[in-house]
């Protein structure tokens, strides 16, 4: 406790201690406990973070050799080997996704800033888009798996890289749209006037104008969907399988990171273990980059 | 777009000063043509959820007839006999991802004030904010392992003791091995933080500063102005992305098939493996066949209809209790 200074006093009007910071004031220690438990909180929120980034780092990191990225896994029990199929698998059924989802998603985007922003039928598309943002992943799964792997549609084939991929774009295609749209509405209208003014068509103006005007937001929130769809695996634990081998074609069962780490986690192999985290290491470095690639866009491009 | 830079002459136009252009008719054909594709590819988000509502329907189908509602409350899951009843997967899907809501809420808003209120530096603030970002790009399945290899270990002591100090209620009185219903619901609390952090973080960022000053000004302290003043004028959308995140947990997948145990037998105990919607379709899907797919399309049904309310639940209350200044 300080002193209240008492000196040089004019006469006062008032009681001046209630001027100075009372420590010992219950509003006072309430404000410190709670700044205490909020500053405990943010601790713990953080600390799955650190702690898991530090295991994969310490249980992938050292499996990290050229031969874990140019072999296939082994056998069940058997140690060495890679994960080299599941890497390009990953690859693949994220680039089926992204091409499927970006173009109707950045479609869908426009038509809901650019030609339809309050009509019943946009409305009617948000509310959808925000159901279909809201469909657990292992929904969409099993929607592939009854629409695609059941009915054998593609070429007699059941399972097969192409199933994985349109269930994980249908994961992908909410966000997109929601970007896009989202992103659009941010461009001033000053912009299309602008281009109207001029003697540009709608088409030009929205393509030539319009979108790269927005390009920043629609990027950022394409690579984290991206991102996101790489690390997902219910979509694709019985749409794109799992397959012990290098990819044959987008029309057969296709391993994938995310695949292998569920199988080889529940597996009672220590080998298959190390693989998963050896997996996981890679995959967590693949999302992480891409989500520092999100930020960065949208920082360089705002400055 | 040549045909933009080739003006056809007006011969009414004053000479050399301007010139009119008519659209011509491929111009205004590939506009209609691109108004008319993006608007497919926009009626295609609604095919596709309509899709998946038809195909999930019409595979639960089956099992809707054979079990009707008796479904709901019966916890036999007996690929042998063919009986099926999902209150197991019901029950572990609502228990979990409102315990972990229970213990993820506090944590979520408490963390968002943290990093929103002028406590610390904003250097280590927005530290701590892309933190809690990064968490939620953590794959699944990654956490999944985690959970299986680190975090069960670690947390089986506390387990122990939670069981030998609490056993005599029902809620503990199994002994921990290993996967169960605990560790499924702490993974899930690690899952929606950030989402919870995320969306409480940016409604207290848009409560107008006019409120905090005015707060300030009338002499209340900080956390005075917390709870009386910031809370309340944000209240709307934390409670929308509380929801958001309840839907989220109960939907999770990955993490919690890998550290739940998947048991088909009903108990309630939380230290016992259990079962949720979820895992059950990604441990039972691939390898099941005849009414068993259907029954876990039927399961598949029930987890959409229960996040849809949650969801459209959520976008209500935002909509509605929002307060605009």
């Amino acid at each position: 406790m300080t002193p209240f200074p008492q000196a040089h006093s004019a006469p006062s009007l008032f009681d001046r201690g209630t001027l100075f910071f009372k420590p010992s004031l219950g509003r006072n220690l309430f404000n410190y406990i709670c700044t205490s438990i909020a500053g405990l909180f943010a601790t713990i929120a953080v600390l799955p973070l650190v702690l898991v980034l530090l295991y994969v780092l310490y249980q992938g990191g050292r499996l990290i050799t050229p031969s874990l990225f140019t072999q296939l896994p082994p056998a069940p029990g058997m140690s060495g080997g890679g994960i080299g199929n599941a890497i390009i698998g990953t690859v693949v059924v994220t680039l089926i996704a992204s091409l499927l989802a970006i173009p109707i998603g950045v479609g869908g985007g426009i038509y809901l800033s650019e030609y339809n922003r309050s009509g019943w039928f946009a409305q009617v598309v948000r509310f959808c888009n925000d159901v279909l943002a809201g469909v657990p992943s292992i929904i969409s799964g099993v929607f592939v798996y009854g629409l695609i792997v059941a009915t054998r549609i593609f070429f007699g084939q059941s399972y097969s890289a192409m199933a994985g991929g349109i269930a994980l774009s249908v994961l992908m295609l909410p966000t997109v749209i929601k970007t896009t749209d989202e992103g659009l509405k941010l461009v001033p209208q000053e912009l299309r006037w602008g281009a109207f003014g001029v003697g540009a068509s709608q088409v030009v103006t929205i393509l030539k104008v319009v979108l790269p005007a927005a390009f920043t937001p629609i990027a950022t929130g394409v690579v984290l969907a991206i991102a996101r769809a790489a690390g997902e695996t219910a979509p694709l634990i019985f749409t794109a399988l799992f397959s012990p081998f290098w990819p044959e074609g987008i029309f057969n069962p296709i391993a994938s990171m995310s695949v292998l780490i569920y199988n080889f986690a529940i597996m009672p192999y220590a080998p298959q273990n190390q693989l998963a985290w050896a997996a996981s290491f890679v995959l967590v470095a693949m999302i992480l980059a891409a989500n520092l690639l999100a930020r960065w866009i949208s920082r360089v491009n705002r400055a | 777009m040549s045909s933009l830079s080739t003006p056809s002459a007006v011969p009414e136009s004053p000479a050399g000063a301007y010139t009119l252009r008519r659209r011509p008719m491929s111009e205004k054909l590939l506009d209609g043509g691109f108004r008319n594709l993006t608007m497919g590819l926009a009626a295609l988000v609604a095919t596709v959820l309509l899709a998946i509502l038809i195909t999930v329907f019409s595979g639960a189908r089956e099992a809707i007839a054979e079990f009707g509602t008796s479904f709901l409350t019966s916890s036999a899951w007996d690929p042998v006999n063919e009986k099926y009843g999902a209150f197991t997967a019901i029950y572990g899907t609502l228990v979990s991802s409102f315990l972990a809501l229970l213990l993820a809420v506090p944590l979520g808003i408490g963390t968002a004030i943290f990093i929103t209120e002028d406590i610390i530096p904003s250097s280590l603030r927005e530290a701590i904010g892309l933190m809690v970002e990064l968490l939620a790009a953590i794959p699944s399945v990654v956490l999944g392992l985690w959970a299986i290899f680190v975090m069960e270990p670690a947390i089986r002591p506390l387990l122990n003791l939670s069981h030998k100090l609490l056993g005599w209620t029902p809620l503990f009185n199994t002994v921990p091995q290993g996967p169960g219903m605990a560790p499924a619901i702490l993974i899930l609390v690690v899952m929606v933080l950030p989402i919870i952090t995320a969306i409480a973080r940016d409604a207290l960022n848009q409560v107008p500063i006019e409120l905090r000053q005015g707060a300030y000004g009338i002499g209340t302290t900080r956390w005075g102005a917390i709870f009386n003043i910031i809370l309340p004028a944000a209240i709307s959308a934390i409670v929308g992305g509380v929801m958001l995140a309840l839907g989220r947990a109960m939907g999770e997948t990955m993490a919690v098939t890998m550290i739940i145990g998947n048991a088909l037998n009903f108990n309630v105990s939380l230290l016992a493996p259990g079962n949720t919607i979820a895992s059950m379709l990604a441990n039972q899907f691939g390898e099941a066949d005849g009414i068993q797919v259907s029954a876990l399309m039927y399961a598949g049904l029930i987890l959409m209809f229960l996040t849809f309310v949650v969801n459209v639940a959520a976008q209500w209350i935002v909509r509605k209790l929002s307060l605009r200044y």
